[in-house]
């Protein structure tokens, strides 16, 4: 299988999100934030520093550390 | 007759939230806290129609769950407070995301209507958006706004009075699978045979109880039915309800979306571009680099010729009013209490209204967050935020506007730990005292020993950082889920608010702290020491040890011997807590220098402080108790005295203990001698 976590994934790389695993009070954010199954989230890029890591979806960007994207299962889609 | 009304505004962060309240009420407003915490409330009236309508702007928020504070008081007040109509304000260039807050507002039942705003902004996109049908398919009024312009208020008062006249009865647009809305109902029904729920929507209560919201489970607890509850609940799979609840929403909102409007989503948005720069790899660190230094230098210099007005006015003033008052203990108290009081509060004031100006240009225009997301790694490090950088890089040239500009934090326990650091960053009052007496014992090395200053400051706030993270301020981490919104241009009249809305609260909170500070310790100063027949309030005893001050820097002699420091110091850095730079004045007149610092330079170097203690007073000065103004503003910006006691004897305790370190240590090891 393809998958893996968020944190992973390279920018100017989609992915579909499968799962989002983690501590309760993150998962709801993140959850309610738009990151529920099966949307496409876009990998945008990383900051200078290395973390957090920007992503495009539903129209939007937003930004993770690695930390939270590490929680983040997805697949690449092509 | 008038009719009063309380109207809510509600939205996610970003969405001209604070264009449309300030479009609405005008001038007509202002700034509290929420009761309990430091989270500001701000409300506004404005008549419309015969309805007086008391607007509350609650915080920008993108949920409504128990994860934050921001959402706890929003939906508390929804539930609690029952606004009459409630307005939430949409993004129209970002509705799928906006509208799930939608859903939860529709779940908790308010008479709601949606502002739909940056219609302007959406239509340039190239989006269409038929707010009618979109009217049609909510079953809410729908506004189209332009908050910035003004547009679209008179039409969204007018459908707030319509609402509030026939408030509409709207059906559950939005519903869940069978599985969901089956468990739902079961729960409905409970809740709703116990009228220890009868102020909760049930729908709501019981979608929060399946989500697993932890605040709502607490509430349910305390009930009797809870058995029954629990009997329910523990036949799902919380995990996956609460994943499948966010994720039905949001399909809702998209079967609508695909309705109501064409988005055009291909093309590259001028925000992307923007970012490709600001954010970039090379570039983002130097582009951001020079947008502080440059709003550093606008604070800051730009504000030097308003605050020499100031001093010369409230010097002249001072000057004036001795001259008339015949009775010289009075004429003192006016002048020298009273009217330098006045004048070190207002002093800070073009430093905090620029400064405000700056970040809420940067705030409005959607850099702030591009700010924190690069700053973060480091911040991250010692347990912040990148929100936490701008403030401390601030504190540099005045910890009193830095503080304030901590309100961008939005997490209370980072916000809270900016705070209590700031003072460490070694403020322009501090650098008269260094360049004294790095100028009168290091001579050539002047400039590396203020550096090591500086770097000390530095050091010890992170380690301060770590350290109360790890104790006082435990906890677990915030998860940094952080929204970069689409550039937008800031207005002037947005930013002008802003601006005077903080210097009106420094004004009012951190003023009087102030005032009260400066002109004790003018009475300190001017009150004769007990047995001593000296005129009180006469220049000849001011500060000296006739006075009351001269009397308790004696006391403190033994206090601060092991430092190397004797009363004349003592008494110098008490002055020094109503303004760092009045530690150089102090010194002058105590050591019989005048006001001629050469002077006292000269006698400084002669032998009337060894050097150890000199570099002992500059880290003293560096880490004790911040000036009053600072204190106001820790005061008013954690709303707790118990923390602004914290950080004054941390500060002085740590200055104390490096002061002993480097006297003793380099005494033994005969170090400067």
């Amino acid at each position: 299988m393809n998958e893996k976590t968020l944190d992973f994934i390279e920018p100017d790389t989609s992915v579909k999100i499968l799962k989002v695993a983690g501590q309760k009070s993150s998962r709801k954010r993140i959850l309610d934030m738009g990151l529920t199954p099966g949307t496409r989230v876009d990998v945008v890029r990383r900051a200078p520093l290395g973390d957090p890591v920007e992503f495009k979806l539903k129209g939007y960007n937003l930004s993770l550390r690695k930390r939270e994207a590490e929680t983040v299962l997805v697949e690449i889609v092509e | 007759m008038t009719e009063k009304i309380t109207v809510a505004l509600a939205g996610n962060p970003n969405v001209g939230k604070t264009s449309i309240f300030n479009a609405i009420t005008g001038s007509k407003q202002h700034v509290g806290n929420w009761p309990g915490v430091t989270v500001e409330r701000k409300m506004g009236k404005r008549v419309h129609n015969d309805l007086e309508m008391e607007i509350v702007d609650l915080p920008g928020t993108y949920s409504l769950t128990a994860y934050s504070l921001d959402e706890i008081i929003a939906r508390d007040f929804i539930i609690e407070e029952k606004p009459d109509i409630v307005v939430q304000v949409v993004d129209a260039t970002n509705l799928e995301r906006n509208l799930y807050l939608t859903t939860q507002l529709m779940e908790l039942g308010v008479n709601l209507i949606i502002a739909l705003n940056m219609t302007d902004l959406s239509l340039a996109k190239g989006d269409r958006i038929d707010a009618g049908k979109m009217q049609e398919f909510l079953e809410v009024p729908v506004v189209s706004t332009i908050g910035s312009k003004g547009n679209g208020i008179e039409g969204l008062l007018e459908e707030i009075t319509k609402e509030f006249q026939r408030p509409q009865e709207t059906d559950n647009v939005f519903t869940y699978d069978d599985a969901i809305e089956k468990v739902s109902e079961d729960l409905e029904s409970v809740l709703e045979s116990d009228p220890f729920f009868i102020h909760y929507p049930s729908r709501w209560f019981s979608l929060k109880l399946l989500e697993g919201d932890e605040n709502i489970i607490r509430k349910a607890k305390e009930s009797d039915s809870y058995p029954g509850i629990e009997k329910i609940l523990n036949k799902v799979d919380a995990e996956l309800l609460e994943a499948k609840i966010a994720d039905q929403r949001y399909k809702t909102i998209q079967t609508m979306l695909r309705q109501v409007c064409n988005i055009n989503t291909c093309s590259l948005s001028g925000s992307d571009m923007v970012d490709r720069v600001v954010t970039n790899k090379y570039l983002g660190i130097p582009v951001f680099l020079s947008l502080m230094w440059a709003a550093f230098e606008v604070t800051f210099t730009f504000a030097t010729p308003f605050m020499n007005m100031i001093d010369i006015f409230f010097g002249w003033l001072a000057e004036a009013v001795t001259n008339v008052i015949s009775v010289p203990w009075l004429a003192s108290l006016v002048g020298e209490g009273m009217i330098a009081g006045v004048g070190s509060v207002l002093i800070f004031l073009p430093n905090i209204l620029l400064l405000f100006f700056m970040i809420s240009l940067m705030e409005d225009s959607g850099y702030m967050a591009r700010a924190a997301f690069i700053m973060d790694k480091l911040m991250s490090r010692i347990g912040l935020h990148g929100k936490s950088f701008i403030p401390l890089v601030m504190g540099f040239g005045c910890n009193v506007p830095a503080i304030m500009a901590t309100r961008t934090i939005e997490d209370t326990r980072d916000r809270l730990i900016t705070i209590l650091i700031t003072p460490f960053m070694s403020c322009g009052a501090r650098l008269p005292v260094y360049v004294l007496l790095a100028g009168a014992f290091f001579g050539r090395d002047a400039g590396v020993v203020i550096f090591s200053l500086y770097a000390l400051g530095i050091l010890i706030a992170v380690v301060s950082a770590k350290l109360m993270r790890g104790t006082v301020l435990r906890g677990e981490d915030t998860p940094f889920i952080m929204e970069l919104p689409s550039y937008r241009v800031p207005t002037l009249k947005g930013s002008a608010i802003h601006m005077w809305e903080r210097g009106q609260i420094y004004l009012k909170k951190a003023g009087t702290i102030i005032l009260i500070g400066v002109v004790g310790v003018w009475l300190l100063a001017s009150l004769p020491a007990p047995g001593s027949n000296a005129v009180f309030a006469s220049d000849a005893i001011y500060g000296t040890t006739q006075s009351v001050i001269g009397v308790i820097g004696q006391f403190m002699e033994p206090l601060v011997a092991p430092l190397g420091f004797d009363w004349k110091i003592a008494v110098a850095l008490l002055f020094g807590v109503v303004a760092k730079e009045i530690v150089v004045g102090s010194m002058g007149v105590l050591y019989g220098a005048g006001e001629n610092e050469d002077n006292l330079s000269q006698i400084l170097a002669a032998g009337a402080m060894t050097p150890l203690a000199g570099l002992g007073l500059m880290v003293f000065t560096l880490l004790y108790a911040p000036c009053f103004a600072c204190i106001g503003v820790i005061k008013r910006e954690t709303g707790s005295w118990k923390w602004t006691m914290f950080q004054l004897l941390y500060g002085t305790s740590l200055a104390w203990i490096f002061a002993f370190i480097v006297f003793q240590a380099g005494s033994r090891m005969g170090l400067l001698v």
